[in-house]
Parts: C-alpha cells; sequence; structure tokens
C-alpha cells in the first residue's frame, strides 16, 4: 500500500489508459456490428444474425478469423513502411483519445486526484489536431509502400482529401475558439455552461457566457469536414470499391487490416466526442440544473434495458443466451438500481451519462449516411472542399468575431 | 542527471539522427520520413522548453500539412530511388574544410560564453502561454506579423501565375 500512494502518480494513469483503452476497442468492435445491423435494416435486410442472438458475437468471430488468416506481403514491398503504416494510424488514433474530457467530476484514488481524461492540456484541442494533423501518414504510406497502383491512387487520394478537408475542419473550430477564449476542451464546455438554460446555452444554440452568436454555421462546416477526415462515405474515395478495389489497403490482409479497421472507428469515435464537445455542451445536461428529476433518466434508460437483455436471452438454449446475456443484462440492471439508489454515484455519472449518449447520437447519425448517401465524385469532392467548404468556414470566423466586436463591452 | 536534461539530449539525438538519415537515405520518401522525425523531435524540445502552443504548430504546420504535401509530390512523381554520385572537387576541397571550420566556430563561441548564453530557455515562462504569445504578435510584432502573412500571399499569387502560363 506505501508503494501504491507513494506512485500513484504514475499507477492512476497506466490503469486509466488501459480502462480506456479496453473500452475503446470492444466498443470499435460493437461498432462494426451496430453499422452492419443498421444498415442491413435500412436496406430491409436482417444483417449479421448467425453467431451468437442477434449476431452478437459476430464481432467475436471476425476478430478470430483476423487474427488466423494468411498475411501476405506483396512482392517489391517496402517492407518496412509496410509495416509501420497500419501501426502508425492505429497509435495516433488511440493516442488522440487522450486528451478528450469524458465528465467533470473529479476523483481520488491513493492520496492521487485525477479526472475523467487522460490527461488535461491547456491546449488540448490544438494538442489533438497535431495528432491527428499526422495521422494521415499511415494512409498515405501504406498506399505508397504496398507497391500496388490501386493503393497508391488511393493514398495519394486521401492524402489530397486531407490536406483540403483539414482547412475546413480547422477553420471551423475558429468561431468555438473566439466564444470560449480558450484552447482547453475543459474551458470549451465551461464556457457553454449556464445553470438555468439547459441545452440553450450550447454552442449550437448559442446562448452560452460568450456573445450570443449560434455556431451552426461552424458545426456544419465540422461535421462535413470531420466525415472527409475519417474517410467515411459520402467522401470515402481512398477506398472506392468500385475504381480501387479498396484502396490504400488493398494489400492488407488480417491484423494489418484489422488494424486499420480499428483506428477509422477509433478516429470516429474521437470526431464524435470532439464535435459533441466543440458544439454539444460536452457532458452538459440538455435540461436546466433545477429539473432535477432528469438525474434519474440513466436508471430510467438502464433498468428496461437490462430487463429486456435479461428476458431475451432466455430464449435462447445456446450457453451465450441462456447464462452471458441474462448477466449483462443483471449487470446493466444493477447499475441503473445503483445509480437511482446510491446519491454521490448518481451525480457522478450525470456527465458522463449525457457524454456517452451524444456520442452514440452522432455515431448513429454517421452509420445512418453510410447507409444514405452515394459517394461523391473526385472532382465534385475537391470542388467542395475548396470552393464552397472553406469560404464558409472562414465566413463563419469574420461573422462571429465580427458579432462579438459589435457587443464587446466598452 | 536530471530529468528535462535527459528528455533534452534523447530528442537532440532523435532530431540529429533523423537529420543524417535525410541525407543518407537514397529513396525520396524515406528522406522526407526523416524530415518529419526531426519536425517531431523538434517539437518535443520547445515542449520541454514550455511553449506548448509553438509546439503544437510545430507539428499541425510542418509535421501535418507541409509534410504532408511533401510526400504527397513524391507519391505523385512516383520518384525513384537517387543514384549515389561522388563528391564534386568543389565539395571536397572547399566544403568539407568550411563545414569543420563552421563547427569549430559555433563550438568556440559556446564555451567562451558558458551556458548563460543560452537564453532560449531560460525565456520558456515569458512567452510560452497561447495568450501572452498572441499579444505579443499583435502588439509589439505587429509589423513584422502583417508583412510576413503579406510576403506569404505573393508566393501563393505567384504559385497560381505560374501555374496559370502553361495553360
Amino acid at each position: 500500500m506505501e508503494f501504491l500512494y507513494k506512485y500513484a502518480f504514475i499507477i492512476v494513469p497506466v490503469i486509466k489508459i488501459a480502462i480506456l483503452v479496453f473500452i475503446v476497442l470492444t466498443v470499435d468492435a460493437y461498432l462494426t456490428w451496430l453499422e452492419r445491423k443498421v444498415i442491413a435494416h435500412i436496406q430491409a435486410r436482417w444483417g449479421p444474425h448467425r453467431v451468437g442472438p442477434h449476431g452478437l458475437l459476430q464481432p467475436l468471430a471476425d476478430g478470430i478469423k483476423f487474427v488466423f488468416k494468411e498475411d501476405p506481403i506483396p512482392a517489391g514491398a517496402d517492407r518496412f513502411l509496410y509495416f509501420l503504416a497500419p501501426f502508425l494510424t492505429l497509435v495516433l488514433a488511440v493516442t488522440s483519445l487522450a486528451v478528450i474530457p469524458f465528465g467533470p467530476g473529479k476523483f481520488t484514488i491513493w492520496g492521487y486526484t485525477t479526472t475523467l481524461s487522460i490527461v488535461d492540456l491547456n491546449i488540448s484541442l490544438l494538442a489533438l489536431f497535431a495528432i491527428t494533423a499526422l495521422g494521415v501518414y499511415g494512409i498515405a504510406l501504406a498506399g505508397w509502400a504496398s507497391n500496388s497502383k490501386y493503393s497508391l491512387f488511393g493514398g495519394l487520394r486521401s492524402s489530397a482529401q486531407m490536406i483540403s478537408y483539414e482547412l475546413a475542419l480547422t477553420l471551423s473550430v475558429v468561431g468555438v475558439l473566439l466564444l470560449a477564449g480558450d484552447l482547453s476542451l475543459r474551458g470549451i464546455v465551461d464556457q457553454q455552461y449556464i445553470p438555468h438554460l439547459g441545452f440553450l446555452s450550447w454552442n449550437i444554440a448559442g446562448f452560452g457566457k460568450g456573445y450570443g452568436i449560434t455556431q451552426i454555421l461552424g458545426f456544419v462546416c465540422f461535421f462535413i469536414a470531420a466525415i472527409a477526415e475519417t474517410n467515411r462515405v459520402p467522401f470515402d474515395l481512398p477506398e472506392a470499391e468500385s475504381e480501387l478495389v479498396a484502396g490504400f489497403h488493398t494489400e492488407y490482409a488480417s491484423m494489418k487490416f484489422a488494424m486499420f479497421f480499428i483506428a477509422e472507428y477509433t478516429s470516429m469515435i474521437v470526431v464524435s466526442c470532439l464535435g459533441t464537445i466543440l458544439f454539444f455542451g460536452g457532458w452538459l445536461s440538455p435540461f436546466p440544473d433545477s429539473w432535477t428529476f432528469t438525474h434519474y433518466l440513466p436508471s430510467l434508460l438502464l433498468i428496461p434495458f437490462g430487463l429486456w437483455v435479461i428476458f431475451d436471452g432466455m430464449r435462447y438454449e445456446t450457453i451465450f443466451g441462456r447464462i452471458i446475456l441474462p448477466g449483462i443484462g443483471t449487470a446493466i440492471a444493477g447499475l441503473g438500481i445503483a445509480l437511482a439508489v446510491i446519491r454521490p454515484l448518481n451525480d457522478f455519472a450525470q456527465g458522463p451519462f449525457w457524454l456517452i449518449s451524444k456520442v452514440l447520437l452522432s455515431l448513429l447519425i454517421y452509420i445512418w449516411l453510410r447507409g444514405t448517401l452515394p459517394r461523391l465524385r473526385y472532382d465534385q469532392l475537391m470542388g467542395f472542399g475548396w470552393k464552397v467548404l472553406l469560404p464558409v468556414s472562414i465566413a463563419n470566423v469574420v461573422i462571429t468575431s465580427a458579432v462579438m466586436f459589435w457587443r464587446m463591452p466598452r | 542527471m536530471t530529468g528535462p536534461i535527459f528528455i533534452f539530449l534523447v530528442l537532440a539525438a532523435v532530431a540529429i539522427a533523423g537529420a543524417v538519415s535525410l541525407i543518407l537515405y537514397r529513396h525520396p520518401i524515406h528522406s522526407a520520413l526523416s524530415l518529419i522525425v526531426v519536425m517531431i523531435a523538434l517539437a518535443g524540445l520547445y515542449l520541454l522548453m514550455g511553449a506548448e502552443f509553438v509546439a503544437a504548430v510545430q507539428l499541425i504546420v510542418y509535421g501535418g500539412a507541409i509534410m504532408v504535401l511533401f510526400i504527397f509530390v513524391i507519391m505523385l512523381l512516383n520518384a525513384g530511388e537517387e543514384e549515389r554520385t561522388n563528391f564534386s572537387t568543389l565539395a571536397t576541397y572547399g566544403g568539407v574544410p568550411l563545414a569543420f571550420a563552421i563547427a569549430g566556430l559555433i563550438a568556440a563561441a559556446l564555451s567562451r560564453a558558458g551556458t548563460e548564453a543560452l537564453p532560449a530557455a531560460a525565456q520558456g515562462g515569458a512567452v510560452s502561454s497561447t495568450r501572452s504569445l498572441s499579444m505579443l504578435l499583435f502588439s509589439e510584432f505587429v509589423y513584422p506579423f502583417e508583412l510576413t502573412s503579406f510576403l506569404i500571399l505573393v508566393a501563393i499569387l505567384g504559385a497560381i501565375v505560374l501555374a496559370q502560363r502553361e495553360n
């Protein structure tokens, strides 16, 4: 115990990192399941439903398949860069999670007080952009090192796309930064907090502590640029299968391919967290603070969901259905009851609950878009980025600063 | 050895190793990647001095934007490995002695001036934060700052004019 107290400043962050990476990788795995399910239902299909109840074991089956697949290296590939590229992509995607704060609360373990984020930087937004700016190398190098024409074109397209849309992404955030006067994500959320206004004080509605300017324009630019940055439909030209086979990861198989996949989903989560924090008040509740009954909303959602999982699991005859699903359901319902009964836990869980809800909603919109929109043509993509998105995001900066200047107390 | 000095030595070693391999590698992509390693190590050095904003901007602008363009162009032209040539006569008889002379000059200047002559590390606290940096940029150094942006604008216009002439 003496040891734990003495080195808590190292041990606690390491434990936090381990928990966060475990949670994020699990969420990534089930995000693929969710995506396949949602898109299947959009297209009037069932989606995965063979492996486990509702296809819930499908991510596990996919993972095992990835591990045991043969992993050929293309002839003439640059071996070092070919191996480096997927690692680089995954490491940068996961690292960018380190600066995201998941809630306002502080807690103390072994005499070491810490917050719900891996690190609290005073320039966390810039740090996040710095990490994601390096992310393009993984994709560009994967395309180049594979020694294949399809891969090279995928890598080239992705570099061009990321350079173009990164400008719009960065500029769309400037309006929020002007309002907050702070580069830390925590400060940006605090600026959006007015106790009696609820969601009206978020940057998207614009009645926060700043000057009352809505950032809808900034959010639209941010959202479109973020989809392009994460190479998702309708901006997934780097991996357009009808013309480029699979783009930059054509020559990758087994775990190295899985790394690109995990990285893509992780950056989806990061971008969703970032959009939530910048424009939708992060962990703030959409209701005024005086509505204390909304504090029981997590329990109200978790308990019925847990009970449903228990009863649904009982219908199956497999071990997973009969034992594990009811176990998970009991855990979820138990968490809901604990949140309703234990007051400090309830207070502590409010922030993470709202942040996670908003992030899940945003991820669902991502998937919904993929099921709805067709892919853009390449010249449309570049034209849109430079001729529409960039001017609009610059206009947002000008409008925001002009209104701020006009309303500034003199 | 104290922590900061140890980190400084590691980062400096990485930066020098990156710079040397930038010259020694024969393939342009490898050279460009070595340059990125140098940029990242420099960003770490800025961070060590307490200049977080400069470090982040170093990563975003040099590590992210500019070097991506380098890689993009190398990939687009599909540049192959370079031929290794012998030193030219001028480089052998003029360059090598000059390089040693400059290195000796720097070493002599540093050893004479002592540790107080390295004010960059000492300034750290004063202009480290984003706020104080931008205050300086928009008050004391506003003319050089605006002139620099004008210079960049001229460069952009020049690039467009050059590209248009071909059509």
